[in-house]
């Protein structure tokens, strides 16, 4: 696409020369599009090398060495398809993936309904300084690391962190307990560091897809008497479609392949309950020393997540036409 | 497009290099094969060290080596022991070092990554030493542990037990030491009926804690012998065995009494520590490398006591480990490496260090010199207990040291659901035993 732009652009004003017959100008002009095609084309070299060496080489790996039989030093052994047979055969690898898709409530749908929230509060008051100060606080969540978020949501939910303490202030001190070594309560924990992280993006996303949707249409409906609900659902909300798809598509992805925030937080404990599939392949290469069963999974858990993820994009094409 | 991909990786199966490279384990060469033990001669040498973070006595003890070997320095890379874990293979293979703190050592010496250190057992005299202490570090041709060459040797050994907080054992009337499990279950239930919390014992996250306590209420119910069987993966062990259920069952009326703190499913090892340090924690289950730490933390109120057994006088055992390091097969200074792991166990300044820094007993003969040590102090507890527990020739392995996954994906997962009542005991051991039996089965 970039070559025919620098070519048209280029090409368009040439300088062909009035005494040059039609054919050998055809023939200069194709050797000039041809020479920029080469220049964008070595333009892009070092972007496609490092997109091959660091993205389609591993997968290329991962690919291969889901086949053998492997502990990652000594000679491996040929097994065919055995892996992934194993994998639809261990029935201990429901748990993870159950607890990925539930995952997906919170670091999905509760991020961008808030997003959709908080962004239409901004938007309302997009010119007063306090519109700046939400933006920063609520993005600020998306520049702090991973690891340091799961540690201080850590200490906030443990026994005697803040969560408690508000909760103990407040007289609900039947309600305390060790938020992330609950059975019943780890999960949930988890997902709610997660919402904290991604509700940023979702805002952000969707604040900068607010901006373009034409004032007039919010003048229209306010003449007809709509209010600010009614604008909501029938203007902003179909408007930002194709926001809420991207949206959703990040966040989808980040709940099914996550790994960082469970990792710090609990580590796939109390009893497994909040084990994901991306921890259990860090288990099995690391601990368990089955590259080969661990590389299985890392594509039975990319064909999962494309699984998911396509659809809503078709979703998304089909409702544009 | 994958199969592209696929190609485009390059064809040859994983591991295949690593294959060819592989020495030939069969004949260590040691300082010539004259039978003279071997040492780090007078030319400078650089020993090419991976020790653990956190814990200071490698890094003392080599400093003390290099005061007495001059021409001796070391180039140290520190890591975490998680971190240690996961790269050993890669390590030991890639860039061997000299001297590395070790995991479990049974994949590491079946993959032919460590140096077969009988030749050097042989020339030190490391093979008089008593068996028990080098068992855990001998290898067979099956990855089999407590038999076979030895791949590994010890800085020193530790040992675990009760650690109690002194002023409150005596406030709730505990003046000495249980000697049996009941008087344990007395003074667990009097510190509950005092209003403080008998074990704060972590067991959350990836760290199942509650093992510790569960491995020395088995050794008092069963015979540790078995219980090492198991861990080394003797053919046919099997942890579902009738004293076991009894240990396990033991455990839950623990959880059901309420002898743990309500949170042990969210506590880390660091948690705990912090808890009895400051008084919140009558009694926890944990080894003597925090011995000097607590001498220093909370001197002269810290007392120590191995597991008591069912009845006075009964068999009773703890788990003791070496701190194990190795030299990588591919190691440049094997010989002054050995020389090093020999001088940790019978030199009088190393031995001292050891128990100072290290809080545990050195390796080395029964006889060997030992460095005074505060009678008052934790540490002079913990050292007597070793001498006691070596007597009894009760030493275990950590049941979490049987697979490389046992820990993670058997016990710890289990045992938190012991706590939260979403487990029984027998169903827990069944639960180890099926995951330890897809492990051993590989």
């Amino acid at each position: 696409m970039t070559q025919i732009d620098v070519g048209s652009a280029a090409g368009g004003v040439g300088q062909a020369g009035v005494e040059a017959g039609t054919q050998s100008r055809r023939r200069a002009l194709r050797a000039r599009r041809l020479r920029r095609g080469g220049v964008a084309y070595a333009l892009i070299v070092p972007a496609a090398l490092a997109y091959a060496l660091f993205v389609l080489r591993p997968l290329g790996l991962t690919l291969q060495f889901s086949f053998y039989e492997w502990d990652g030093i000594t000679p491996s052994t040929w097994v065919g398809l055995a892996n992934y047979g194993a994998l639809l055969t261990d029935p201990t690898l429901f748990g993870p993936i159950l607890n990925a898709f539930e995952l997906i409530v919170f670091f999905s749908f509760i991020p961008v309904a808030l997003g959709l929230l908080t962004a239409n509060l901004i938007r309302g008051i997009a010119t007063s300084r306090l519109a700046v100060v939400a933006r920063t606080v609520l993005f600020l969540p998306q520049v702090i690391p991973l690891v340091a978020a799961g540690i201080m949501w850590s200490w906030q939910l443990s026994t005697n962190g803040v969560v408690n303490q508000i909760l103990r202030l407040v007289g609900l001190d039947a309600v305390t307990r060790a938020w992330l070594g609950d059975f019943d309560t780890a999960l949930g924990a988890v997902g709610v560091i997660g919402a904290w992280v991604l509700l940023g993006l979702c805002m952000l996303l969707l604040l900068a897809g607010m901006t373009k949707i034409d004032p007039a249409l919010y003048e229209a409906a306010r003449i007809d008497g709509a209010g600010p609900v009614r604008e909501f659902f029938a203007i902003t909300l179909p408007s930002l479609r194709q926001e809420v798809a991207v949206c959703l598509t990040v966040t989808i992805i980040a709940a099914l392949a996550s790994f960082d925030i469970v990792y710090i937080s609990t580590q796939g404990g109390p009893g497994n309950s909040t084990l994901v599939p991306g921890l259990e392949i860090y288990y099995l290469a690391f601990f368990e020393r089955e590259v080969g069963m661990a590389s299985a999974l890392a594509v039975a858990l990319m064909v999962l997540v494309l699984a998911v993820v396509l659809p809503l994009q078709w979703l998304n094409r089909e409702s544009d036409r | 497009m994958l199969l592209a991909v696929a190609s485009a990786a390059g064809c040859s199966s994983p591991g295949s290099t690593a294959g060819e490279d592989a020495p030939d384990q069969e004949t260590p060469a040691v300082a010539g094969g004259t039978g003279e033990a071997p040492d780090c001669g007078t030319e400078p040498v650089t020993l090419d060290a991976y020790f653990e973070t956190g814990f200071p006595l490698p890094s003392v003890l080599a400093e003390e080596f290099s005061t007495q070997y001059p021409n001796v320095t070391f180039d140290i890379r520190e890591d975490q022991f998680a971190v240690l874990t996961q790269n050993a293979p890669r390590v030991l293979a890639d860039d061997p070092p000299d001297l590395m703190r070790l995991p479990q050592v049974s994949n590491l010496a079946e993959d032919g990554l460590l140096k077969n250190l009988d030749p050097y057992a042989e020339a030190f005299g490391w093979d008089e030493w008593p068996a028990s202490q080098l068992e855990q570090l001998r290898v067979d041709e099956e990855g089999r542990r407590g038999d076979g060459p030895l791949y590994a040797m010890g800085l020193n050994y530790s040992l675990t037990g009760v650690f109690y907080n002194k002023q409150l054992a005596e406030q709730i009337g505990m003046t000495e030491p249980p000697s049996t499990l009941a008087e344990l279950d007395a003074a667990l239930q009097a510190a509950k009926d005092a209003g403080l919390t008998p074990m704060a014992q972590f067991n959350g996250g990836a760290t199942g804690g509650l093992a510790f306590p569960l491995q020395a209420l088995m050794a008092s119910y069963g015979d540790p012998a078995e219980i090492n069987d198991w861990i080394f993966q003797s053919e046919g062990a099997t942890i579902q065995t009738p004293e076991n259920v009894e240990a396990a069952e033991h455990l839950q009326r623990w959880v059901d009494a309420g002898y743990f703190a309500d949170d042990v499913n969210s506590l880390d090892y660091a948690m705990m520590m912090s808890r009895f340090i400051g008084g919140e924690s009558v009694f926890i289950f944990n080894g003597d490398w925090e011995s000097g730490n607590l001498d220093e933390q909370m001197p002269g109120n810290v007392g120590f006591f191995l597991m008591p057994p069912l009845e006075e006088g009964g068999t009773f055992g703890a788990m003791s480990a070496p701190l194990t390091f190795g030299i990588a097969e591919g190691a440049e200074n094997a010989d002054c490496a050995a020389f090093f792991l020999d001088w940790v166990a019978t030199d009088e300044a190393a031995r001292t260090i050891g128990v100072e820094v290290g809080g545990s007993h050195p390796m080395g003969p029964a006889d060997a010199f030992m460095p005074e040590v505060d009678p008052d102090t934790v540490t002079a507890q913990t050292l007597e207990a070793g001498a006691a527990l070596g007597e009894q020739d009760g030493a275990m392995d950590f049941i979490a040291n049987a697979t490389g996954s046992i820990y993670a994906k058997g016990w710890t997962p289990n045992l938190q659901k012991l706590v939260a009542g979403e487990q029984d005991p027998e169903g827990l051991l069944a639960a180890v035993q099926a995951e330890y039996e897809t492990e051993a089965g590989n």
